[in-house]
């Protein structure tokens, strides 16, 4: 199986399918080891015809998992304690 | 209240305007793409091939041109075994149509009124979007004390030479430091391993002068610099990175 290993900017467009806000400077905090850090320096997985997994540099932990089937989208957000992102609008 | 814009990025159909070898394993693409409303330097797009039996391949290149330049251009890498660069190096040509999303990222792109010192520093096609920002800062004049620490593994795998060249003539406020790891010419007085923390010492403005740092190329690379910079004292927030995959293409 092919897997590619990405980091947080270049997934940004296949996040950017599913959030609307700038996902590459919103900030997690990892439901493992509690490392907080923007989107875009996160390792992240694309394993073809499954979908994306961002991953903790830290410890590993899955902190986004993102699949796309049959005209539906799966998101596993598990990971992470929060997810907080900018408000371009307001 | 007021009503949100969607942003969701839509595919876009750009057609070749010409193909520019770069180096043996680089071309530069020139797009034209309908419809497109700018970009920051720094920011990529994702190209995705389709084949005829429906397949898609999708990848991220760098944008390579400043935001203020006429068309759009990606400089590719070709990876041997990468299933969509050697057709985008290989096969494709001016008049050819090339799907395409983005602009994209907002973490590692920048722009001349976010300031500096700025300390860029590239392996290979990393790069591609450091060479959108130092574009970008000759486009708009700036004056801004830059610094490109570049990483390649021979003389002549290093892109845009030419134009990097004329740049740092002309403009004194633009420093370019080449490191060479695998061959170099003959009388080569530069530096000749990979990028290290006492290189990075040498080159790099003090921490109490707090440069803003971009890092991008492949992840060994990225992540020993950026991990050199931290350990000098450079604060983490102002060091940003951008890794290529182990097995990109």
């Amino acid at each position: 199986m092919e897997k590619l290993r990405l980091d947080g900017n270049a997934a940004a467009g296949t996040l950017g399918e599913v959030f609307s806000f700038e996902v590459t400077t919103a900030e997690y905090a990892c439901g493992g080891c509690g490392r907080t850090d923007r989107l875009g320096g996160a390792m992240v997985y694309e394993v073809r015809g499954l979908g994306t997994i961002v991953r903790c540099p830290s410890c590993d932990n899955s902190l986004i998992r993102l699949a796309h089937n049959r005209g539906r989208y799966w998101m596993d957000l598990r990971g992470m304690r929060y997810l907080q992102a900018e408000d371009v609008a307001g | 209240m007021v009503a949100v814009r969607p942003r969701r990025l839509l595919w876009r159909l750009a057609e070749v305007v010409e193909v520019v070898p770069e180096t043996s394993r680089t071309k530069s693409l020139v797009l034209e793409v309908p419809g497109w409303e700018g970009h920051k330097a720094g920011q990529h797009v994702d190209v995705r091939l389709t084949a005829e039996d429906g397949y898609q391949a999708q990848r991220s290149y760098s944008i390579a041109s400043a935001p203020e330049d006429e068309k759009l251009v990606l400089t590719v890498d070709r990876l041997d075994d990468g299933e969509v660069s050697p057709y985008l190096t290989d096969v494709l040509m001016a008049a050819d149509k090339l799907e395409l999303r983005g602009p994209i990222g907002g973490y590692f792109a920048w722009e001349a009124e976010d300031g500096g010192p700025l300390l860029l520093i590239a392996g290979g096609s990393g790069v591609v979007p450091l060479m959108a920002m130092i574009r970008h800062r000759a486009a708009v004049g700036s004056d801004l004390p830059t610094r490109l620490l570049y990483s390649s593994r021979s003389y002549e795998e290093i892109i845009y030479r030419e134009e990097l060249e004329n740049l740092t003539v002309r403009d004194g406020s633009l420093e370019v430091i080449h490191t060479l790891t695998r061959s170099r010419p003959e009388g080569w007085s530069g530096y000749h391993r990979r990028i290290d923390a006492e290189m990075l010492a040498e080159v790099a403005w003090p921490p109490d002068e707090s440069p803003l740092a971009f890092v991008c190329g492949p992840t060994p690379l990225v992540e020993a610099a950026g991990a050199a910079l931290v350990g000098l004292g450079h604060d983490p927030a102002r060091v940003k990175t951008e890794r290529f995959g182990a097995t990109g293409g």
